[in-house]
């Protein structure tokens, strides 16, 4: 399948449409550069998110059940949210796992349960992209920027999961393409807390200084992380003398092919990435 | 420590367990690496394993109050490296909803608290309202003031949206949770 000119449904999740909008205008922005076309789910509902999976389990099914229900028919749905995307995808092998869960489902929302429904991670629409060579060519345009990639847990998932590829590797891959260093780091899996952020903050803190002085001890000046939630962690708990800018990986891609409007991206962060992004000959 | 007894009673916990969770116990060797993973374990009164150990001895109640099944976030760092795949993040969903269920002490009222400010605003909205959750979160904890600074930065960032994000199908979504069983 050739990808430019095809069309995806797109979930962007909670996140992506409050918090991350920066997020998801920059995701916007780089697949538009290749004329990949994305349609948000209409009347999309949130994926359950770990609150719901954590004590309630059969609502958590029924809330990511909606999402897979509404999702238009013979295409595959792109999840910006790595957080939702493995709520999506348990919650399909849990339907397809089950005649009597589908049937009640199917029931409910009036309409057959697409089973072999593609659910499409980011960083999978990524590769495939990169498969394609519609990578070549951008290279240099980070030239010099020194990175930490985080992949905090997105890459994580539970044993029922573990068949499935791993791309570990692909942001740094993708920066070097782009000219940017990664460096070398112990804290790239490291979970940042999550909601732990808000109920216990001081557990959250812990984690998060803990990553960011690992980021910059390694030498990196920055880093790129492709989870919107661990983008607010990392920013809302970072001590001052840890604070280095963070940057969700669609902007960096973005940047690469030097897009309009990212100035307005880079007002809402909350640790300002203006002065490195000038160093770096990014602006 | 107290003598542990075990008695013909014992083993239910562990079966009731694996039938919630759909995890197998009994792989697991104590070999300490979900634990020595675990980005939280610093924090948690029981280690991941030893759960795994107390649920096979029948020590319910001593799990079920624990804080450990409430520091856990469910990052599966621990079922990654598990060399028996043992689904650890669901064995703590399992043990949460069993606590909830039996009406258990909770270790950590405020996590628990957060998660239902989550589940009210999706049942309000369809989808979360980080605002609102913060600030229902915030008076439930009776703590007004340890993020105010942030929440007013994130304000002026326009980080926090002072409306929600809202599904159009608002009956969709209460029936949804009518269907679901209304739980917490």
């Amino acid at each position: 399948m050739s990808l430019a000119g095809s069309n995806l449904s797109y979930f962007p999740g909670c996140s992506l449409a409050t918090t991350a909008k920066e997020n998801n205008a920059s995701l916007n922005s780089f697949l538009n550069h290749f004329d990949i076309r994305i349609s948000e789910i209409n009347d999309w509902n949130c994926c359950g998110s770990s609150s719901t999976h954590s004590v309630d389990k059969r609502l958590a099914l029924s809330l990511a059940s909606r999402n897979l229900f509404l999702a238009p028919e013979n295409m595959a749905m792109l999840i910006a949210c790595p957080g939702c995307y493995l709520r999506l995808s348990q919650a399909k092998m849990e339907l397809n796992a089950s005649k009597e869960k589908q049937t009640a489902y199917e029931t409910l929302f009036g309409k057959p349960f697409q089973k072999d429904i593609q659910l499409l991670h980011f960083f999978e629409l990524l590769v495939t992209m990169k498969d394609q060579g519609l990578l070549k060519g951008l290279g240099g345009k980070l030239k010099g920027l020194k990175i930490a990639p985080y992949y905090g847990c997105m890459l994580a998932r539970p044993p029922k999961m573990n068949k499935e590829k791993n791309h570990y590797g692909l942001m740094e891959k993708t920066m070097a393409s782009l000219g940017g260093e990664s460096v070398r780091w112990p804290f790239l899996s490291t979970c940042c807390g999550t909601f732990l952020s808000v109920s216990r903050p001081e557990i959250s803190e812990k984690l998060v200084n803990r990553i960011m002085q690992g980021a910059i001890r390694s030498g990196a000046e920055c880093i790129v992380t492709a989870c919107a939630m661990c983008h607010l962690n990392l920013e809302i708990r970072a001590r001052p003398e840890n604070r280095i800018p963070v940057f969700h990986f669609s902007e960096l891609l973005s940047l690469a092919l030097q897009k309009n409007g990212s100035k307005e991206w880079f007002k809402r962060h909350l640790i300002n990435p203006e002065a490195l992004m000038e160093k770096r000959g990014l602006v | 420590m107290d003598a542990i007894v075990m008695n013909e009673a014992s083993g239910n916990f562990a079966r009731e367990v694996e039938a919630l969770s759909h995890a197998n116990l009994s792989r697991c060797w104590h070999c300490l690496t979900c634990s020595g993973g675990c980005p939280f374990a610093e924090d948690m009164e029981y280690l991941p394993n030893a759960v795994i150990r107390m649920i096979q001895f029948g020590l319910k109640e001593k799990v079920l109050k624990s804080n450990t099944i409430w520091l856990c976030v469910g990052c599966n760092t621990c079922s990654m490296e598990c060399p028996n795949s043992i689904d650890m993040a669901a064995i703590m969903d399992a043990l949460r909803q069993m606590a909830l269920r039996e009406h258990s002490e909770i270790a950590e009222p405020g996590i628990l608290s957060f998660h239902q400010a989550v589940i009210n605003s999706i049942r309000r909205h369809g989808r979360t309202h980080k605002l609102e959750i913060m600030m229902k979160y915030k008076f439930s904890e009776k703590d007004l003031f340890s993020d105010m600074n942030l929440g007013l930065k994130m304000l002026a960032k326009r980080k926090l949206d002072l409306l929600p994000s809202k599904v159009k199908d608002r009956k969709s979504i209460t029936s949804l949770f009518k269907f679901s069983g209304g739980a917490s």
